[in-house]
């Protein structure tokens, strides 16, 4: 017999029976939809968190308040002082720049316009260390902190927000009700700490638009310290020399832990690897249970047809259908399902990927992995559960195929 | 050209094994029609599925115009049902949601019958059987007679030696069941085809030439039909269509 024959019969059985069909394929395209979203979904995610981290600047040592390991044992909690900063700048060697921070939120207000806003209060070598490069005027300078001059430099969002199309530079926003002149815009980084950011000089800051907020027992409060080493070669050493001064800031005993966490960049980056693979593995697990949800779906419709298939094939052979003439109906039919229904499946997959894209939510991104595994785990589970029941069936008299209940 | 020797069917129930079949020999000519007659359980099923090749017997010999086909194997046995064996069943046993030609074209195609010549054949087979403006309905579409008439159009379609009909107007009124014997009695009559039916109706039964009773898995009787009965007049229309269908069958 004619493989034409073949396929002919099959793709009629098919769409004489649109309803098993549509259900089956159903159940792959979802299988395979899903996982392909959700593994798109999941690289983006660690993808963005990945280049955020490596955005934030070279060779870079951040000093934390606290224990970020969790290790912490005293109950109180510890704070950064700028007098560790300054203590930090004189003693440190082999370092190219260090900037102390305040980070909190602020009200931003233009004519009509107000928005809430990350802000930073903080020294001109800042944008050394975080590497900034400006879009538009300058960035904080030295005679900004000496003179509390009221100057704001904005992340491009911000500034697009605000002002749209106009240039900003020499207006005057508020802050917290309090005015400040514009004098410079963020070039974009495509990361959100960036880009919606306020930055303004330590000094105005503790003078005038924080107030007690920033200090305790009446010593200034940083919220971290960033320092950037000479070399690459130098970061370990900075750490070593940093922790060391920060125990004699902080008169703790050697036996004493430590209060804050140094923390390199490389570190952060390793740690951040960590709950990045957590993430993956998570969203693999999720992948795998719709999966094998999937799989149970297409199984079942096709075990549930079972005893309808396997009085066709009873059917069939008593007209004269041999065994393989039947296998091969059944694997071009469950082929054409597993083939069609993952094709719809990778559509919708890639579909939501672009959805979520397109909606700025996450950079999705769609693997040849993600796609082939899904694909090919689908297309197996329907062609096995598809025709082992049709084997089975094939090798019965005709007579007992076409009595089976 | 039906030969059966000692042929035995035995099951397994269980502990018990059941005889359905015991010692069975008789031959059928051809161009004969035969009725099988007793009651459920006597094993006349099972005879004529054995027949069919449906069912393979437990032992003895059955030759099929001259072949022994209790030594086939599987695609042997679906040979000799493509080409030899019309069979109708008492479920008429259609494709569901498959119109009555795809239904009557399915033997064609495990035949190998190209396509054009299969539609052709098939409408052809449909005309004899009286349902040849039906050819698009589907199984749901049509009455009990009219499904059992597409089974029958199945079974001819390949223009086989034999025709074996299991209770085929079992579930049939007794107007559609006259309809449907008078058929048999006219492609017999006809074609001279080979027709043998089971049925347990004694009145259905005297529209053959012989009838063999069946009880406790053995032939009881072996008894010629002097004067088999008419089941209605045949339409004159019936025996052009009978004649263009014959006319294929030369061709092929």
């Amino acid at each position: 017999m004619k493989f034409r024959k073949n396929i002919q019969i099959a793709l009629r059985a098919l769409s004489a029976n649109k309803l098993r069909s549509g259900l089956t394929m159903l159940g792959i395209m979802i299988g395979v939809g899903a996982v392909v979203a959700l593994m798109a979904l999941g690289n983006g995610a660690s993808a963005m968190i990945t280049q955020q981290v490596e955005g934030i600047g070279s060779n870079l040592v951040a000093v934390l308040p606290g224990r970020l390991d969790g290790s912490q044992s005293r109950s109180q909690p510890t704070f950064l002082y700028y007098e560790d900063y300054e203590a930090l700048e004189r003693h440190l060697n082999r370092i190219a720049a260090i900037s102390p921070a305040f980070q909190t939120t602020a009200r931003v207000s233009y004519a009509d316009t107000q928005l809430n806003s990350m802000l930073t209060a903080t020294v001109p070598d800042y944008a050394q260390v975080r590497t900034f490069e400006m879009a538009r005027g300058r960035f904080l300078r030295e005679g900004d902190r000496a003179s509390n001059a009221r100057v704001v430099v904005l992340g491009s969002e911000v500034a697009e927000d605000i002002f749209g199309a106009v240039n900003p530079l020499g207006r005057t926003i508020k802050l917290n009700n309090v005015p400040f002149e514009v004098i410079g815009v963020l070039v974009s980084e495509g990361s959100n700490n960036t880009d919606t950011v306020v930055i303004v000089p330590l000094e105005t800051a503790y003078t005038k638009l924080l107030g007690s907020t920033a200090t305790r027992d009446g010593q200034r409060l940083v919220t971290d310290i960033s320092i950037s080493a000479a070399t690459a070669e130098d970061v370990d050493s900075v750490m070593v020399q940093a922790e060391r001064i920060m125990r004699r800031q902080h008169d703790l005993k050697l036996t004493d832990e430590l209060d804050v966490t140094v923390v390199s960049q490389e570190q952060f980056l390793e740690t951040l690897n960590v709950i990045t693979g957590t993430l993956t593995a998570f969203l693999a697990s999720i992948a795998a249970i719709s999966l094998i949800v999937g799989g149970i779906g297409i199984m079942n419709i096709m075990l549930v047809s079972v005893t309808e298939r396997t009085r066709e094939i009873g059917l069939r052979k008593a007209l004269g259908a041999k065994q393989r003439v039947i296998l091969v109906q059944f694997l071009i039919e469950t082929i054409t399902l597993s083939m069609l229904g993952g094709l719809l499946g990778v559509a919708l997959g890639m579909g939501v990927a672009a959805v979520a894209t397109a909606t700025d939510l996450i950079q999705a991104q769609v693997t040849l992995g993600s796609v082939l595994m899904a694909f090919g785990f689908a297309a197996l589970v329907g062609i096995v559960s598809g025709l082992y029941p049709a084997y089975r069936a094939s090798r019965l008299r005709p007579i007992v195929a076409l009595r089976y209940e | 050209m039906i030969e059966l020797d000692a042929i035995t069917k035995v099951y397994q129930l269980g502990e018990t094994q059941v005889h359905a079949l015991n010692q069975v020999s008789f031959r059928v000519e051809r161009g004969e029609m035969v009725a099988i007659m007793g009651p459920s359980g006597s094993g006349k099923s099972t005879l004529l599925n054995i027949l069919g090749c449906l069912d393979e017997p437990s032992s003895g010999t059955y030759r099929l115009d001259g072949l022994n086909v209790e030594n086939m194997g599987d695609d042997e046995l679906a040979e000799i049902r493509n080409r030899r064996i019309g069979f109708v069943f008492q479920q008429f046993n259609l494709l569901a949601r498959t119109s009555a030609l795809e239904n009557v074209i399915l033997p064609l195609e495990y035949a190998g019958v190209d396509e054009r010549e299969a539609r052709e054949r098939a409408q052809t087979a449909l005309n004899t059987v009286g349902l040849g403006e039906r050819i698009h309905h589907r199984p749901n579409e049509l009455s009990g007679g009219q499904q059992q008439r597409v089974a029958i159009a199945r079974a001819l379609v390949t223009a086989p030696a034999i025709i074996l009909a299991d209770e085929p107007t079992g579930n049939l009124d007794s107007k559609t069941s006259t309809e449907i014997i008078r058929l048999f009695q006219q492609l017999h009559r006809v074609h001279g085809q080979t027709i043998i039916y089971v049925t347990h109706d004694p009145f259905t039964a005297r529209h053959t030439q012989r009838v063999l009773r069946v009880a406790d898995g053995q032939i009881v009787e072996d008894e010629r039909v002097e004067r088999p009965l008419e089941a209605g007049a045949a339409l004159p229309s019936e025996l052009a269509l009978a004649d263009e269908m014959h006319h294929h069958e030369e061709q092929s």
